[in-house]
């Protein structure tokens, strides 16, 4: 089983969120970088599925030579091979993103002597994103792949079984019930945190990730409709709590709380 | 111009995220002295809650029957918008962000070659007459002001972003089937509805939620904060740490990747207040942290504090309730 996991860097960010100056970015000069959570699922996922049914993970990333960071992280947890769409830095949208994915899985598929699994043109039995980008939320670009790869597409997924080459059923939460799909494979699958909980990475797994070769190409950014003009954080509502006490002398202050709120019986 | 707008129900009437997209659909429309709301629905006519889309402004709305769409099917549902958006003229689409409006809006995007703009939480025209939007990013924790020119406007509205507003009057509302032209492959992904509740609606929904952070310590420290919230009628909600640390499962998790709440209370208990933790719990009425450090980010998100470890208030908070309620 051959599947392909998208993952995106983003700003890790703590208690605050910093704007630079010019309202172009997140300020990470304080913070790290990280993989989108949903997305670490998505190649925890992955992982668990090639153990058990044989074949390879391939990761792929959108974003600057730094990314390559990343791209380790999750060759660590158990991808084995790695694709960076090197971007110069600035903020690609969902569609030019969806079509530098595309182009790069159309190039792999020519690799493989047009000889792919499943759909034609397709060289992967299984895409994985994350459901959204913890910055961006877009909730598109997986979508935008599966159509222009002509393949099936289910998001929100917090249940995946499959099947070796034939089917797949996928399932969701959705208003208080759950939602059951069926899929043939190969499809594009968007997954949400609580899938699974991804492994720690195993200290074989960081040493042979830092040595792994990354596979770099430079895709053309284009811009699109939907412009950005600046970021901002909110007008905060910085309430300043009224501090009740310290410790366990403030139990009766929390009592009597509790009390006007109206949640004692 | 006219707004179309996916309208989801639940329980019969529009459900709350859906009344929170109409009233912003409404407010796009008003940009133009022409402007109206068109409501799509999918099931039978008779389903269509019109007094509740009367009573928001909405004039003309569709109720989408195919004997070929049983459940929902999000391509399929894509492709009715797109083909009353076609008849419609319509000069924007809009759903609220959830996981069924994300998803159609972005296979509607996908259909069309269009850009989405997801998670808007307010719409106008510029002094060009370009649309000028507000987005969410980091679930609410950040905005984006930024400008969308498409031919067609496509737009998911952030969940949490609009109160929910009656028009200024009611409309008389004219109920329309519309049969959409489906093929084969539109129908290729649909859901089959279980039979089972899912677990996480409680904490969705609970009128007192007790959250645990790292301030927790380990697995063994949410005895506790269960037991409070039983005392308090509640259910227990926790922080991402402490699901990645596989001390709770991820149903519990409040925040950006986990569930969204609105409790009448939510007393965070070791939690320093992530920006994607608050992104779950700002719409709570009352937030009371326990904290040991009076700098915690949660602090300031506070209405109420108490400068403490957790572990000595709480089991004296327990002991408390017990004998005032024993007594």
């Amino acid at each position: 089983m051959e599947i392909l996991v998208c993952v995106k860097r983003v700003p890790m960010v703590g208690g605050k969120i910093v704007v630079t100056a010019d309202g172009q970015d997140v300020d990470t000069r304080m913070s790290g970088f990280t993989v989108s959570p949903h997305e670490e699922c998505a190649v925890e996922e992955a992982v668990r599925l090639v153990e058990r049914h044989g074949g390879s993970v391939t990761v792929l990333t959108l974003g600057p030579p730094a990314a390559a960071d990343q791209l380790r992280d999750m060759l660590a947890l158990g991808a084995s091979r790695a694709v960076l769409l090197e971007t110069d830095g600035r903020e690609w949208g969902p569609i030019a993103t969806a079509e530098a994915i595309v182009a790069a899985v159309r190039s792999r598929a020519d690799l493989l002597d047009g000889e792919a699994p499943g759909a034609p043109g397709c060289p992967y039995d299984l895409l994985l994103f994350g459901n959204e980008a913890a910055d961006t939320g877009d909730y598109q670009v997986g979508v935008r792949v599966a159509h222009a790869l002509g393949l099936p597409c289910v998001t929100g997924i917090k249940n995946l079984e499959v099947t070796v080459g034939a089917s797949g059923q996928a399932r969701r939460e959705y208003g208080g019930s759950e939602e059951i799909f069926d899929l043939r494979l190969p499809a594009v699958i968007s997954v949400k945190e609580g899938i699974n909980l991804p492994r720690y990475p195993s200290l074989p797994g960081r040493l042979r990730a830092k040595r792994a070769a990354i596979e770099r190409s430079v895709p053309e950014w284009h811009p699109e409709g939907l412009r950005k003009e600046r970021l901002r954080v909110p007008a905060g509502e910085t309430k300043g709590a009224q501090i009740l006490g310290t410790g366990a002398d403030a139990v009766p202050a929390l009592v009597a709380l509790l009390d006007d709120l109206g949640v004692l019986s | 111009m006219t707004v179309l707008c996916l309208v989801e129900l639940d329980g019969g009437g529009v459900a709350d995220v859906s009344l929170r997209a109409l009233t912003f659909a409404r407010a796009l429309a008003a940009e133009s002295s022409s402007g109206g709301v068109a409501a799509v629905v999918f099931g039978p006519a008779d389903a269509v809650p019109a007094a509740e889309l009367s009573a928001y402004g909405v004039a003309d709305a569709y109720a989408v029957e195919s004997p070929q769409l049983t459940g929902y099917a999000p391509l399929a549902w894509a492709r009715a918008l797109a083909g009353l958006a076609d008849e419609l003229s319509a000069t924007a689409v809009a759903a609220a962000g959830t996981d069924h409006g994300s998803e159609v809006m972005a296979h509607l995007g996908s259909i069309t070659g269009l850009p989405v703009a997801a998670n808007c939480a307010a719409a106008g025209r510029n002094a060009a007459g370009t649309l000028q939007l507000v987005r969410h990013r980091w679930a609410g924790s950040l905005l984006e002001d930024c400008v969308l020119e498409a031919s067609r406007a496509l737009l998911t509205v952030a969940v949490d972003a609009v109160a929910p507003a009656v028009a200024e009057a009611p409309v008389a509302t004219s109920v329309q089937a519309y049969q959409p032209a489906l093929e084969e492959a539109d129908l290729r992904v649909r859901a089959v509805e279980s039979a089972e509740r899912s677990a996480g609606a409680s904490l969705a929904t609970a009128r007192v939620v007790v959250g645990g952070g790292r301030g927790v310590g380990g697995p063994e420290g949410f005895g506790v904060l269960e037991d409070l919230a039983g005392l308090l009628g509640g259910v227990v909600g926790v922080s991402r740490v402490v699901t990645s640390e596989g001390w709770r499962p991820h149903k519990q998790q409040v925040g950006q990747t986990g569930t969204r709440i609105s409790p009448e209370l939510y007393l965070a208990c070791g939690i320093s207040g992530a920006i994607q933790h608050m992104a779950g719990c700002l719409s709570a009425k009352h937030i009371v942290a326990v904290n040991t450090d009076p700098d915690a980010p949660i602090i300031s998100h506070a209405d109420y504090a108490v400068i403490g470890d957790l572990n000595e208030v709480i089991p004296a908070l327990v002991a408390a309730i017990r004998a005032r309620d024993g007594s």
